[in-house]
Order: C-alpha cells, then structure tokens, then sequence
C-alpha cells in the first residue's frame, strides 16, 4: 500500500504543501485547504472554466486535477494575479468594461484571458486562425475561440471581449520571456 | 468519487505490469471518477516520465505520449509538415483542456454517449450484459458505422482522426518489450458487449505516437458540431488530397463522430485514385462510404451530413 500521497508546490509565490486523501483536487485544496475562494467551483466537470487557474504558466481546469500530481508546480489564482489596490491590467479592464453582472464566472475568465494573452504572443494558432501561423490581429472571432473554455450564464460576454480587446492593444505584443 | 491509492512513477518500468491504472493528463479519467463510471483502485502517476518530446524520427515524427494537446498543435513541425494534425487538436475540447490532456490519453479517450456516464440507465460499455438504451433513446450523436446491437457509441476525439489519416502507428511498452500498432487498428469496434474501447492491454501504457514522412498534398480537417466551439463532432473528416494532371494521386480518409474508432475504408480512397475531381466521383465515394450505414432515428441525419460533408472536403482539397 502506498503511503499517503504528499506535494509540495508554490501557491502565488507562497510555498504550500498536501498530504492526504488522493482524491483532492486543486480545486478543492485552493479553496478548502488554503482558503484561496477566488477560484470558484461551477460545474466541477471541466465545461465551465471557473475552476481556470495557471500552473507552470498554462491555464488547466482546477477540478479536473489531483492536487497530488502537482509536486513541484507553481501554481497562480486571481488571488495571485493582482491585489484590490494593484489590479492588474485584465482586472482593471473587467471592471472598465463590466465585463460580468453575477461575477461568478469571473476569477476563471481573468486567469484564462491572462495566459490566453501569453498564448497568443507565442504565436499559438487556433481553429480559427488562417494557415495556423499566430494571428497578427486578433479578431473577435478569434478571441472568442480562444475563450471558449470559460462559459458565462449572465452573457457579458461582448464587455469580456470589450476588457481582453484593451489590454491586448495597450500592452506591447511581445514575446513573453 | 470512490477510494484509491496514489503512487508516482520515477520510471518507465515501474509504471509497467502493474494493475494500476496510469494516469496523466486526468481530464477524462477523473472526471469519469467522479462520476464513479471509472472506479480504479489504484492509480499511477506518470508524469514524471520522460515522455514529453517531439522529435524527428527519419523522415517522420515521434511525439512522445506525454506531449499535451496544446504542445503538438503549436509545434512548429508538426504545423509545417502535418497540419492536419494540429487542426484537428485545435477543432476539440478547450484551451486548458489541450494544455493538461496528452498525446496518449487521449487516444484512451472514452466514449461521450449519455448512457455511458449515467448510471442510472443501461450499458454494456459500463456494465457488460445490462442492456443499451442508447438503441431507442436519446442517439442524434452515436454511431451509424461499424455499430452492433451492443453498443452504438462512438469515439469522440478529433486527434486521432487526424492520426489515422496520417497513416500514424502507436508505439506501445509493456513487460514484455515494444510493440507497434497501426492507429487505425489501436481502437475496436464494439462487437460484444464486453469489448474494449482499444487494444491496449492492462500493464501496458503507450509511449508514443509516430507519423511516416509528411504525405503528398492537401491537408483538411474539417469538423460540423452543434456550436462554433467547444463541442464534439457530429461528423469530421481528416483529408489528405493530392491532384495532379487533373487527377486525384493520392488520398487518405478518416472519419470521426461515425464510428466507435476513427473510420478508415480503403475502398473510398480507392474510389478517388485516379479519377479526375467531380461531383460524380465524390458522390460514389460517398455511396462506399455510406453503404452499410445505419441510423438509430435521432442519428438518422447524419448519414446525409456525412455526405454533404464529404463532397464539401473534397471540393476544397481538390480545388485549383
């Protein structure tokens, strides 16, 4: 037998670490064990997206996840993305163009949209994207392809679009180090 | 979500014979747990294997079972020389979905029919000799090829329809050494009701993914679900169509959202080789195609859709 399966990994530069029932997801050991709330719990079943948080970089769904096989990460939540005094750009730009009404889907939409950016500077196609070369200009269509994995029941979906619109044209399009 | 025991592997042949169940990227497998449809009592990790590359192997590619999704559709070679590939990956699931479920588990990918993960209901993919309700239920997403009265799901992955119209094999390790399959021979036809969904044997665990040298001509994927985004297939096809002179030279086929493995049928290519591009050579192939197809009612259209989806392609593949 086993012996009960342990973790250590580095939750918004914090080091954390897990020992216990292998059948606790990320999702679960965020928010009940280290009380990171932000991250919400839609569907559970990876469809939804507001579980998205950024591990080693790439966005994953949380609740599809064992903590146990996070050994070694280095995991990222809206906690981690920016403070209410230091929004970072995409929260400032959710809140400019009210990109949500209920806010529950929100934490998943940010940290999705934020490694979607990082994607998009490294030049990732989409099924979208013409001759899958990276798209230069990102259209709508494009955008919304690369969001398709954060669902929105309140449909403030055209400001979600409005606030990533922002950010990727103010910030410099570069390749992320 | 029923008890296991959790271990990692530090090496391949540690992840070898045993009766756990390998686990890696864990978007179907745990999800599947928590409905209690899979209830291993043992999983091992194997993320830990150096499984994670793409590299040129002669004149093809190796692309190690432990390459996400996300990974082999950005590759730069693999978008060079096999995009068919990447656009098949990038038609299916989610961005984090691609980013965490790898080359090899989702060849294991398990089927998306309803019944499946309702236990509540009969099915003899679940539960061998209780009964298929998909047959008169709720079926507008299941199989119209190769079905049996046991099962008429289908399996839901674009990549492997891509893989098998590529000529791909799967490279797979057990305790007793390497073995190669064809793609197109790794997933089973339902037959009795206690098929399995492929040929990999418990023990085992696939390695890699290997593709010969980039074939002649044009590549498409195309896939017709029920949104723009996010969806599995109601039908796709995976081309690779090459004209020349004003004939058809060279062409590969394969199907998704048909059959319970990616479709292939040597004698709808072998209706295009050598004939000039038309409509009254795409409709032949789709009558080979489509022969023995049936429907289930609520799948009945998709024997037109196929059709029309096929003439479609090959207009585009074969299109000056």
């Amino acid at each position: 037998m086993p012996d009960t399966p342990q973790a250590r990994l580095v939750v918004n530069g914090t080091p954390r670490s897990f020992a216990g029932d292998p059948r606790r997801t990320l999702l679960d050991f965020l928010r009940l064990d280290l009380g990171l709330t932000g991250t919400k719990k839609g569907c559970d079943h990876g469809q939804c997206g507001a579980c998205t948080v950024i591990v080693n970089g790439r966005r994953i769904n949380a609740c599809l996840s064992l903590v146990a096989m996070h050994d070694g990460d280095d995991v990222t939540t809206i906690e981690g993305l920016g403070s209410p005094e230091a929004l970072s750009a995409l929260q400032r730009a959710f809140v400019t163009h009210d990109g949500f009404q209920c806010g529950y889907c929100t934490p998943g939409q940010i940290c999705s949209a934020t490694a979607m950016l990082d994607e998009l500077r490294a030049g990732w196609p989409s099924v979208v994207t013409e001759g899958l070369s990276g798209p230069s200009d990102p259209s709508d269509d494009e955008l919304r392809e690369r969001m398709s994995g954060n669902l929105c029941r309140c449909g403030a979906y055209s400001n979600i679009i409005a606030a990533i619109r922002e950010v990727l044209q103010t910030e410099p399009r570069e390749a992320s180090a | 979500m029923r008890e296991f025991t959790y271990s990692r592997a530090a090496s391949l042949d540690q992840a070898l014979g045993t009766h756990a169940r390998p686990i890696a990227g864990a978007t179907n497998l745990v999800d599947l747990m928590k409905l209690e449809v899979e209830t291993p009592d043992a999983l091992i990790d194997i993320t830990r294997l150096d499984l994670s590359r793409i590299e040129r192997a002669g004149d093809g590619v190796r692309i190690g079972a432990l390459v996400p999704n996300a990974d082999c559709a950005a590759d730069p070679l693999i978008r060079r020389h096999w995009p068919v590939l990447s656009s098949a990956i990038l038609a299916g699931a989610s961005p984090q979905l691609r980013n965490k479920a790898t080359t090899g588990g989702n060849l294991c990918q398990r089927t998306r029919c309803g019944y499946f993960t309702d236990l509540s209901t009969c099915c003899n993919k679940r539960t061998p000799g209780s009964g298929c309700d998909a047959l008169k239920g709720v079926n507008h997403n299941h199989a119209i090829l190769g079905t049996s009265d046991a099962c008429i799901a289908t399996y839901p992955g674009d990549m492997a329809v891509a893989l098998a119209a590529l000529d791909a094999c799967v490279q797979i390790q057990g305790p007793d050494g390497m073995r190669q399959v064809p793609l197109r021979e790794f997933h089973r036809l339902p037959g009795t009701a206690e098929a399995p969904d492929n040929v990999l044997q418990p023990g085992e665990i696939i390695t890699a993914v290997t593709l010969p040298a980039p074939p002649p001509g044009r590549q498409i994927y195309r896939k017709v679900r029920e949104r723009s985004s996010y969806a599995f297939a109601l039908v796709s096809i995976a081309a690779v169509i090459k004209v020349e002179s004003g004939l058809i030279s060279h062409a590969r086929l394969a199907f998704g959202g048909l059959a319970h493995k990616p479709w292939h049928d040597p004698a709808v290519e072998a209706a295009l080789i050598g004939q000039p591009p038309g409509q009254a050579v795409f409709q032949r192939a789709a009558d080979i195609l489509l022969k023995d197809a049936r429907g289930f009612g609520g799948n009945n259209f998709k024997i037109p859709l196929t059709r029309r989806t096929l003439a479609a392609v090959l207009i585009e593949a074969t299109r000056d």
